[in-house]
Parts: structure tokens; sequence; C-alpha cells
């Protein structure tokens, strides 16, 4: 599903290169829950960006279920990350004043989807998360449990091969991670695929899968054998 | 994403953001709606001086007695008493004057007035029945100076409404009611038409009497102090001007005619002269107009700018989420057209209608400028699409994540 081979992230300003990413390469196959880990500016959300097509490896490639990622232009990645990627902020990034229903329909806006088929989706993936009676509240009417739910009602809602979160617990309170996490692990058990990238170990515990990243390789990739209900798929 | 689809994605984003929408539209409405008004205010005040002229009357030649040359130094224009009741009647019985309809010689001096208690200081004019032909006089009661007055040199007047306010009260009807002037009592016996005007040009503000009463009787004067010519038609203005010319300079014995004791304008070059003035007020107030053009246009810029830069994090979800860069461009495009269109439209009303309100407040002819209109459109329009786009256009080519990270 996903193959990253000898990815290399350089970042350069005028007087320093700062090498983000050295030479990193995994696989990731349907249907598994894996956690990126590491410490800050270990470059895991650098791996992220990539993973999400948000970014260009310096050199490298990727492949995201049978396409080449690496030699694409702006709007042939705007398509791919339309498609088949779901994310999932640390800072939600919502649209600020806007409904969560509007919220979670604008993907499907720019996949070209007709306007019964959206709100049908939308109302049913909002719905999915427990948000049924808040479709219509602005996201800053919402708490941050409630905001990130509907994000992830957005990242699902075109039914992406790959579900990506970067933090997804960062900003919201440990009882609303929790919710949060439970979620994950629901559609994880519906044979969502899920990277989830964190610092916390008690949310890493969570996935199926962990990758350990520091100073830009990897250092550890280990199947989580501690995970309570660990019911590990292929 | 086709159009129709685009369009309503503005109008959500416009309607969300009611402030920030609300801002942008007031600074264009400012700014169009500024230029529009000024703008019309000065073509309004230009039109009303050429209205007035015009009111004047039609194809005339005003002879007056230059200054008397005293060595090399000349006296003020019109201050001369060297034009007589004879150089009217020869203009007028000529034979080699072929271009002139009619002629009104008069005389004119300023006098206190006293009606019982109330008493005024006016200008007398003498004159002939013909000036209310030539200068377009018209009377809203009474009859106006007959021939008859003038050769018995009639104790009889006819005033202006100005001069009934002052003396009578406003409204009352004077007609058979006796004024003093000096110490010769005349009796109204007609009120002039207002033709408004103020300052020393009120024609409102005028008594006439017969010429010969007033050269006689109340100023003990034998000159004129100008002639009223109305030429047969537009075309021959300039021959009128010189046969008079030429008849003048023959009967005071002048063959040089920068000598002349006497000067003739023509109604195009008084107009001419108050054009110039008003033009360069109308110059004055354009350039107000160019600067607050240039203000709002500014203006206009800065929260087009402001709200695209602000939007920067918005443009990088918008591609995360797979907007394509066209799709950006175009929303913010579209967006900036809609307001710009809305605060041009508003702006517009605004300017047309503060123009009105100043106008009749300030008893100008209300006047519509349409290339002011179009130029203010026109300017501000640009500037706000142009700096709508270009800012989106530079953040919808970050990488999304760049756009994202952007604070």
């Amino acid at each position: 599903m996903i193959q990253l081979k000898d990815i290399s992230k350089i970042y350069k300003t005028e007087m320093v290169e700062t090498v983000a990413l050295s030479h990193v390469s995994f696989d990731i196959q349907k249907g598994e829950f894996t956690a990126i880990m590491g410490p800050s500016g270990s470059g895991k959300s650098t791996l992220m960006h990539i993973l999400g097509a948000l970014d260009l490896a310096t050199s490298g490639e990727y492949i995201l279920d049978g396409e080449s990622v690496s030699k694409l232009s702006q709007d042939e990645l705007a398509d791919i990350r339309n498609r088949k990627i779901g994310f999932i902020f640390q800072a939600f990034n919502l649209l600020p004043r806007t409904t969560a229903l509007k919220n979670v329909m604008l993907p499907m806006v720019y996949a070209g989807v007709s306007k019964e088929e959206r709100l049908e989706k939308a109302k049913k993936y909002l719905e999915m998360v427990g948000l049924k009676d808040r479709m219509y509240h602005t996201s800053n009417q919402l708490s941050g449990g409630q905001q990130q739910r509907v994000a992830i009602a957005r990242g699902l809602v075109m039914n992406p091969a790959i579900l990506l979160a970067d933090e997804p617990t960062g900003n919201i309170a440990s009882a609303q991670a929790e919710e949060v996490m439970s979620l994950f692990r629901k559609l994880h058990e519906e044979g969502h695929t899920i990277i989830m990238i964190t610092h916390e170990p008690d949310i890493a515990a969570h996935a199926s899968r962990i990758i350990h990243v520091k100073d830009g390789v990897i250092i550890e990739d280990e199947i989580n054998k501690k995970r309570k209900k660990a019911n590990y798929q292929k | 994403m086709d159009f129709g689809e685009l369009i309503i994605e503005c109008f959500s984003t416009l309607t969300i953001n009611k402030m920030r929408t609300g801002l942008a539209i007031l600074g264009i409405v400012i700014g169009i709606g500024s230029v529009i008004a000024l703008i019309s205010l000065g073509q309004a005040s230009q039109k009303m001086v050429e209205n007035q002229i015009q009111s004047l009357g039609s194809n005339l030649l005003t002879v007056q007695p230059g200054g008397q040359s005293n060595g090399a130094v000349r006296g003020a224009q019109g201050g001369g008493t060297t034009l007589t009741l004879d150089d009217a009647k020869a203009i007028q019985s000529s034979p080699t004057i072929t271009s002139v309809k009619t002629i009104s010689p008069e005389y004119s001096k300023r006098a206190q007035v006293i009606v019982g208690r109330n008493n005024t200081n006016t200008q007398i004019y003498g004159v002939y029945p013909t000036y209310a032909e030539i200068r377009k006089i018209t009377l809203s009661s009474g009859v106006f100076i007959s021939t008859r007055d003038v050769d018995a040199m009639s104790k009889v007047a006819v005033v202006g409404p100005q001069v009934v306010t002052d003396l009578f009260g406003e409204g009352a009807n004077p007609v058979g009611k006796t004024i003093r002037i000096g110490v010769q009592s005349l009796k109204i016996i007609g009120v002039t038409t207002s033709k408004g005007g103020s300052g020393f040009n009120n024609q409102d503000d005028i008594i006439y009497v017969p010429l010969s009463t007033a050269q006689k009787q109340l100023f003990g004067a034998s000159n004129l102090s100008s002639i009223s010519i109305e030429a047969k038609s537009q075309e021959v203005m300039t021959q009128a001007q010189n046969e008079v010319g030429y008849l003048l300079l023959a009967r005071h014995k002048f063959s040089d005619p920068t000598q002349a004791d006497f000067s003739i304008m023509s109604q195009t070059d008084i107009l001419n002269t108050a054009s110039s003035v008003t033009g360069t007020f109308t110059t004055l107030l354009s350039g107000i107009a160019g600067i607050s053009l240039l203000v709002g246009g500014i203006g206009i810029m800065n929260i087009m700018l402001v709200t695209v830069t602000e939007r920067t994090r918005e443009i990088g979800l918008r591609k995360a989420l797979g907007a394509k860069q066209r799709v950006v461009i175009l929303q913010f495009l579209f967006e900036a057209i809609i307001l710009t269109f809305t605060g041009g439209i508003i702006g517009m009303i605004l300017g047309i209608l503060i123009s009105f309100v100043l106008s009749s407040t300030m008893s100008l002819p209300f006047t519509i400028s349409w290339p002011a209109i179009l130029l203010a459109m026109g300017v501000s329009g640009i500037i706000g699409v142009l700096f709508g786009w270009y800012p989106a256009q530079k953040a919808s080519r970050l990488q999304p994540i760049e756009a994202l990270r952007y604070e």
C-alpha cells in the first residue's frame, strides 16, 4: 500500500543545510494502524508531510497505492491528497465560522461530488463520529474534541486509502483524547489504514505497529505487543 | 468544480466573514463615492455659472466706456463718461450697420432707496424698453418701462423680487406703491420674475427706471454706463462687434483701435472668462478627487492584501484537501470581483446621492458626471481585483504545508 524507498529530505536556507530525513525506507500494509514516534526535531513531522503529499522529498521514491508520488505536479498532488489521503491535523484546521457540515463537505466539493451525495455522505460520517446533533454548529461553537471529530469525519469522507493523523490528541484534553483514540481503534477494526504521529507513548500504545524515528533515521520498527485487545491484522 | 459551485463557495465565504467583507466593501464605497461626489459637484458649479451668464441674454454685445486716458495712465474700464445716448442713437440709425437687431442704452448707479422706515442700497438701472427684450426680463406682475415713460421722463420704477423683500417684506405686492430715491418719489409699476444669482451679480436686487428719469431726475448725468446690443444671430456677432466698433471709433475720433475710449465685450468673452475661472475650480476639485481616488485605492489595496494574506492558512488547508491551484486563484479572484462590484455600485449610488443632496442644499444644478463614475469605478475595480488576485496566486503556489504553517 505504502512504499518509502530511500527517502531523504534536506531543507536549504542561504547558510545552512538541515537534513530532516536521511535514507528512510519502510512499507506499510493495508489495514495497519501505525504510530510514528519520536522527540521533537526527529523528522517525524517531515515524514508525515511527505506521506501526506503535502511536501516532496529531496530524493528517493514514494509509492502510494500503486502510484509514484515523487514526480507529480502541484495539481496532480492536490488530486492525490483529495482522493487517497485523509488528514487529521494537530490544530484541527477547520474553516473558521463555518458549520461542521460544510467543513466535512469541502473535500467532496473539490472532488466534484454532486450536492445531494455530498450532503448525504457528510451527514453519515458526522453521525459516525457522534456529532449528529452538532452538524449545524460552526467550528468555534464546538469543543476541541468535537472539532477533532469533525476533522476525522472530513478525513474519512472521501474514503481515502490512508488516514494520516499528526498529533491528533495534541490539542485536546486527555478524556477527549481517549474518545478520539477509541474512534481510531474502531476505524482500524473496520479495515482503515491509519498512520498516526505522536510523541506520547500512551497514545502510541493504541497502534498495532510503532516506528521510532530519531535524527532523521528509523531507529526501531516494532509490532506493538503490549497493545490491549491486540488484534493485529495483516 | 464548476463555476456555479465556485461562486456559491465565494458567497458563503463572504457572508460567513461579515466583518471582513463589510470593511472591504466600505473601503471601496468611500473610495468611489467621494470621487464621484467631488467631480460632480465641480461640474455642477461650472454649469451654474454658465447657466447664469446664458440667462443674461444671448447674442449679446456690451459696449462700455474705457477709462479716460490721462497721459500714460488709463482709468478703470467702465469708469469713463464718453459714451452718450447720441452714440446709441447713431448705432441704431446708421445705414452701415446691418447685423444689429436691438440696442439698449443704459445708465446705472447704486443709490439708497427708501420706503417708509425701510431702506436698502441697490443698483438703479436707467433703461429703454428694449432692455427687457435683450436681457430676457419677464415680469411676475405689472408692466415694464414703456417708450412713453422714457419720452415723458415718468417717475415710475420696476423692481426686482429681492428689492420687494427688502422694502416691503416677503411676498408683498408693491405695484402702485411709492419708493423714494434721493428727493424723487417713484411709483412702482411692475415686479420682475426671479432669475436667481447672488453677490454683486444678483439680478433680483435691481430697480429699473426710464433712462431719461435716471439721467436727469435722479443722478444728473448725460453719459451712459453701457450700451447692450443684440446681434441678429450668433454668426454675425463678430461682424456686429466690428461694425459698432468702427462707428464708435469714427464718432470718438480715434484712428487707432488700441487707443479707443470704449470696449466691446461679447457674451462669449464673458463666458470664456467665467469658464476659465470655474475651470480652475473644477481642476482644483479634480485634484482633490484624484487624491481621494489614490487614498481610496490604497485603502482598497490594503484591505485586499491584508485579508488575502491573513487567509494563507486557509489556502494551505484548501490545497491540502485537494483544491487545485486554479480553483484557489479563481475563488479569490471571484471574491475580489464580487467585493469591488458590490462596493462600486453602493459607492456610485452614495456618490450620486451626496452630490444630489449637496447641489440641492447649495442650489446648484444637479449633474451626474459619467466620466467621473467610469474613472472611479475603473480605477478602484482594477486595484481591487489586482490586489485580491496577486497575493492569492502567490499563496496558491506555496507547498500546502508552507501555507498551513504561515503565521
